[in-house]
């Protein structure tokens, strides 16, 4: 395995790796930045830490256009850069869509849109139940994704249940065929949230949503990128 | 006597005072059974209210997170409903959890059939590695639901118990996996499922056949039909509380190595458009005594 470290520069080459070019389709850089930013300056993760049940929790649940994913694993250690140009091949074990059996740093399989939400509320609910309140509990989902009632018994859930170490960050390329009304963070704050939407490429901004308190509440950050289908 | 159902929020009350690592997910249904339990770990009996799909979820999020979830609601809403939920947050992830489903087949005719689930356990037969307990008294549901926890040293077991109001008179010593030999005899195999125990001993009453009695179904026990169909021949009949036929395949496959004939019997497919009491539907699906005699008589003759 090799033991270079990358940085954000470098992503775009780690994706040329499994696509055989540099340049992308909109499912796979929209959540690039956002990845980048969360595993670079915000998770408490890293590839020894996989047992550690005080880490935090990461779950890709829009398990669409995984290769920032991958690209983001590797480039911090998790999987090794030897394994992306196998990207989706019979003895590869990295999928299109991304198996937590059987990639190093997955914390959930998906590809099945509006799962990862439910059992990262689950994830809350077993840390604080064994006493666990140091982790923080993070799920990326798709503004297209969120048309999924499962979302929505989730969201509906966890703001009156207080699950202040659960976090959402909704991708919104403007993907769903019919805009929820009021817009994403307000469906997020009446159910209670704390909701703040920024620009999905502005790292800083990401950083400063994703490290604002919410005593008290979940938080959702809305990260706005270029629309898909522009 | 009490019911099945009627156990589950006592044992599992019991279960969550002993081991830091239950937890119970309901949806609204039998949460008044888990009031004390609730004032006493309100971390770990959790209502997510009516949403299914998150009973699911949430449960396989505790599992991942390091707890025993135990999801209960009825088996409609537990195993149909949010089915792709079992399937790919408890089985893809490979993570474990109990449900424990009430209702049944017909417990609440009235209710009708918004309120039935004769397929789940064939539902269930569609994915891997499940264990399905199907208890045919509440003594037995006690012990299965201990078993089903507690099961495997990693406790990630994915296991499904199946409470009837459907009940046998007297309970019998399970252990969550084998086939018990109830009566033995020389003309045919009967396997009894649960609750449908006591109407095929009365169906079967001195007829020459071996009677075995399965509480749990999954896996299935096929040592235990081998063995009785060497000496009673190699006639099964399968008498299952749900969809009849569920078994066929499970049976068929026990007895590759021989010549055979299976007949399953259970609920019929088509929705009977019924309401009334339990013992009428039993009885409209053929699965009282009487008919249970004469379907049977007549495939062993």
């Amino acid at each position: 395995m090799t033991t270079t470290t990358y940085g954000f520069t470098e992503l775009p080459e780690l994706m040329g790796l499994m696509t055989g070019a540099e340049k992308h389709g909109p499912a796979a850089t929209s959540t690039l930045d956002v990845l980048w930013v969360l595993y670079d300056r915000v998770l408490r993760v890293g590839p020894e830490r996989m047992e550690d049940p005080e880490r935090d929790r990461f779950l890709l649940s829009k398990g669409h256009g995984p290769m920032a994913y991958y690209a983001v694993l590797a480039a911090k250690g998790f999987l090794p850069v030897e394994w992306l140009p196998g990207f989706g091949s019979y003895d590869s074990p990295l999928g299109h869509h991304p198996d937590r059996v059987l990639v190093p740093g997955a914390e959930i399989g998906s590809g099945s849109l509006g799962h990862g939400l439910p059992i990262a509320v689950g994830t809350a609910l077993g840390l604080r139940a064994q006493g666990r309140l140091d982790p923080a509990v993070w799920v990326l989902v798709g503004d297209a994704e969120l048309d999924e009632g499962s979302n929505h018994e989730a969201i509906a859930y966890a703001g009156p249940a207080g699950l202040d170490r659960l976090h959402t960050v909704v991708i919104d390329n403007s993907s769903a065929s019919h805009a929820r009304p009021g817009g994403i963070a307000a469906r997020f704050e009446v159910a209670g949230w704390s909701a703040e939407t920024v620009d999905g490429r502005d790292h800083d901004a990401l950083h400063a949503a994703f490290t604002t308190p919410h005593p008290g509440r979940p938080r959702v950050v809305v990260a706005r990128v270029e629309p898909k289908n522009a | 006597m009490d019911t099945m159902r009627d156990r589950f929020a006592p044992v599992v009350t019991g279960m969550l005072d002993e081991d830091p690592r239950v937890a119970v997910v309901l949806a609204e249904i039998g949460r008044d059974g888990f009031v004390e339990a609730t004032r006493r770990h309100p971390d770990r009996v959790i209502n997510v209210g009516i949403r299914e799909q998150l009973l699911i979820g949430a449960g396989a999020g505790l599992a991942l997170a390091g707890m025993r979830p135990v999801l209960h609601t009825f088996a409609s809403f537990l195993v149909e409903r949010p089915f792709e939920q079992v399937k790919l947050d408890l089985g893809h992830q490979d993570v474990g959890a109990v449900l424990v489903s009430a209702a049944a087949s017909y417990d609440w005719p009235a209710g009708g059939f918004t309120h039935m689930a004769p397929g789940d356990v064939a539902v269930l037969d569609t994915l891997d590695g499940w264990t399905v307990h199907v208890p045919g008294h509440p003594d037995e549901a006690e012990t299965l639901l201990r078993h089903a926890v507690g099961a495997g040293e990693g406790k990630d077991d994915k296991v499904y118990v199946r409470l009837s109001a459907h009940s046998n008179e007297q309970a019998l010593p399970v252990d969550g996996e084998r086939f018990l030999t109830v009566r033995e005899g020389r003309r045919g195999v009967v396997v009894a499922v649960g609750p449908l125990l006591d109407a095929v001993l009365a169906a079967t009453e001195g007829l020459d056949v071996t009677v075995l009695y399965a509480s749990t179904v999954r896996p299935f026990d096929s040592a235990a039909l081998r063995g009785a169909t060497d000496a009673a021949g190699a006639d099964v009949v399968l008498v299952e509380p749900y969809l009849a036929g569920t078994s066929t395949a499970a049976a068929n496959d026990a007895l590759a190595h021989v010549p055979h004939r299976v007949l399953g019997l259970g609920v019929g497919r088509r929705e009977l458009r019924r309401y009334g009491q339990l013992g009428e539907h039993v009885a409209a699906h053929g699965l009282d005594a009487a008919s249970l005699r004469e379907r049977i008589t007549g495939f062993l003759r």
